[in-house]
């Protein structure tokens, strides 16, 4: 199974002034973090499209291709790209430059991003929220299908024949559909043939085993390819040395994070007895010490045979030390021990994808 | 009209309503889910998500209920048709929240969106409740009556009867129930309130809400 991390490129926070670093530092200190990710041995590092000052990560694919010349074999995606608001003709090219640098490492997942800074930032309407998603999704297949394009739509000039380069060395890229839980995103990526990434970032878990359960009986009635039938989960979580101290010391920037969402969508922020009942157990919180954490991904795997987790651990303004550490711990403590246990018990068939 | 609640409606088939409809379930009602959509182009979806629920069209869910919960977009409002909910008990459990929905002129103003959802249904006893509580919260933190970490649910609407008869099935869900009375006390439990997305049992509810009366602890 493979294992990776998330990230929206948070700043850092002085601890004595409490005075937000900038936005240049957050940049390096990303790059930092996939360098080491891909060191330690995990498979994937995904940067989440956000335009706010608290989480600058609006280039994604940038910051993947310096990546790209600094790491071997660490996957290099976007999670999630908000297509909504771009040009999808201009995401496949970057992406697929990323592809050429890192020799086919390159993916992307696309989604409409749960903020919507970037609609009044590129001039679009929030009114047209779910046309402009389907019609850029359209848009974005059809370039990745072919390196000629026929197509037209509503909200650009139509492509007559167009060429659009550079091309992957496999011909295409991976592309995922990214989705928080919407029943219809997962019937909709089987029928476009799509793998799924499920943002899992509250509740319980294994809620979301029903969601997959739809996704591959969907793509089973369209006879898609097994190949392409893949699930993965993207969770916040975070891991420390110790297990009580690493969920002492994360509360406070999840809290942090949800106070800000609260503040603008009108919600209370969740208290510390909601963040345990969320940060053990089978809760979406994946916080805590390696054995712990690797015991809930496997156990998590057994309901929903995902064939990948990646986490988001610098929320709020985690120290970047301590977002290093806590790669390092995923890399080097909790990837050996979810592989040793799938290898000693594999999951049932049936929900193994990978 | 009804007296009881036997069969619940829903409008809407995205994580809301697929979280109420096993809920309901649950709690041993008969079920139907409807979008735009035709039946049977959810009903695969319906029987993974919500295994014993029925798919039926929009019509249909809004007939033949005896309680219809609005689970869809709040944006897409007008897509209902009024002459459905004539005397109908709606619940309505959709929120406005401009920052990912857009800025929609007719909800910017002190109301609670409920009460342009009553105005748009005008025979409809709209019910403004299941609107403060996380999708899968209602499912993760119901409890049975009378257990003392019982969470309460409120409900506004300008119809007594419908009131009572939501608050029963409240009640069944596992909340213990707070009339707020008239629709327009919908706006102290909409979001930016401490009731949206806060948790509290009923006396803390009471507490915030005022002494209305427990029409709860009166339905069957």
């Amino acid at each position: 199974m493979e294992l990776g991390i998330y990230s929206f490129g948070d700043v850092q926070r002085d601890p004595a002034t409490r005075k937000l670093g900038s936005t240049a530092e957050a940049t390096r200190n990303l790059l930092e973090a996939i360098k080491l990710a891909d060191e330690v041995g995990l498979d994937y590092f995904g940067i989440g499209e956000h335009h706010t000052y608290e989480m600058p990560a609006s280039a994604a694919p940038v910051i993947l291709a310096a990546a790209a010349s600094v790491t071997k074999t660490i996957r290099l995606g976007s999670a999630v790209s908000v297509i909504s608001t771009d040009d999808p003709v201009r995401i496949f090219q970057q992406f697929a430059t990323v592809s050429a640098l890192s020799n086919g490492r390159a993916e992307i997942t696309a989604g409409r991003g749960s903020s919507t800074e970037s609609f009044p930032l590129f001039g679009y309407s929030l009114n047209d929220y779910d046309e402009l998603y389907a019609e850029k999704l359209d848009l974005l297949l059809a370039v990745n299908a072919a390196e000629r394009v026929t197509w037209s739509g509503k909200f650009r000039p139509a492509l007559d024949d167009a060429l659009v380069v550079p091309r992957p060395d496999s011909g295409s890229l991976p592309i995922w559909l990214g989705t928080g839980g919407n029943p219809q995103s997962s019937v909709r990526a089987a029928l476009l043939g799509l793998p799924i990434s499920y943002a899992i970032i509250g509740g319980q878990a294994a809620r979301f085993a029903p969601l997959a359960e739809l996704y591959r009986r969907a793509a089973q009635q369209v006879q898609l390819p097994g190949a392409s039938v893949k699930v993965s989960v993207a969770s916040p979580g975070f891991v420390g040395d110790d297990a009580k101290a690493a969920k002492d010391m994360w509360y406070g920037h999840w809290y942090e994070i949800m106070a800000t969402v609260g503040k603008i969508r009108g919600f209370v922020p969740p208290s510390r007895a909601h963040f345990e009942h969320e940060a053990n157990g089978g809760g979406a919180l994946f916080v805590g010490g390696p054995e712990e954490i690797a015991e809930r991904i496997v156990a998590l795997h057994r309901s929903l045979g995902h064939m990948r987790q990646f986490f988001q651990m610098d929320v709020g303004q985690v120290p970047q030390k301590d977002f290093l550490h806590a790669i390092e711990l995923l890399g080097t403590r909790v990837k050996p021990l979810v592989d040793a246990e799938l290898a000693a018990n594999p999951s049932k068939p049936e929900v193994g994808n990978d | 009209m009804t007296s009881t609640i036997s069969t619940v409606g829903i409008l809407g088939a995205g994580r809301v309503g697929m979280a109420l409809a096993r809920q309901a379930l649950k709690a041993g009602y008969d079920v139907k889910i409807a979008t735009a959509k035709p039946p049977t182009e959810i009903a695969l979806m319906v029987d993974l998500l919500a295994p014993g629920a029925t798919s039926v069209s929009a019509d249909t869910a809004a007939r033949d209920s005896d309680v219809v919960i609005l689970a869809l977009p709040l944006g897409k409002y007008r897509t209902l048709h009024p002459e459905n909910f004539a005397g109908q008990i709606v619940i309505d459990a959709m929120n406005y929240w401009a920052p990912t929905d857009g800025t929609i002129a007719e909800f910017e103003d002190e109301a609670s969106s409920s009460e342009v959802v009553q105005r748009f249904l005008p025979d409809a006893r709209v019910v403004r409740s299941l609107s403060h509580i996380g999708y899968h919260e209602l499912e993760e933190q119901a409890l049975p009556p009378g257990d003392p970490e019982r969470q309460a649910l409120a409900l506004a609407g300008n119809d007594a009867e419908a009131r009572r008869l939501v608050a029963g099935f409240i009640d069944r869900l596992g909340y213990d129930p707070f009339d707020a009375g008239e629709l327009a006390a919908a706006r102290n439990f909409d979001g930016g309130t401490p009731i949206f997305g806060g948790r509290m049992r009923l006396d803390e509810m009471r507490r915030l809400l005022g002494e209305a009366p427990l029409v709860g602890e009166a339905a069957e």
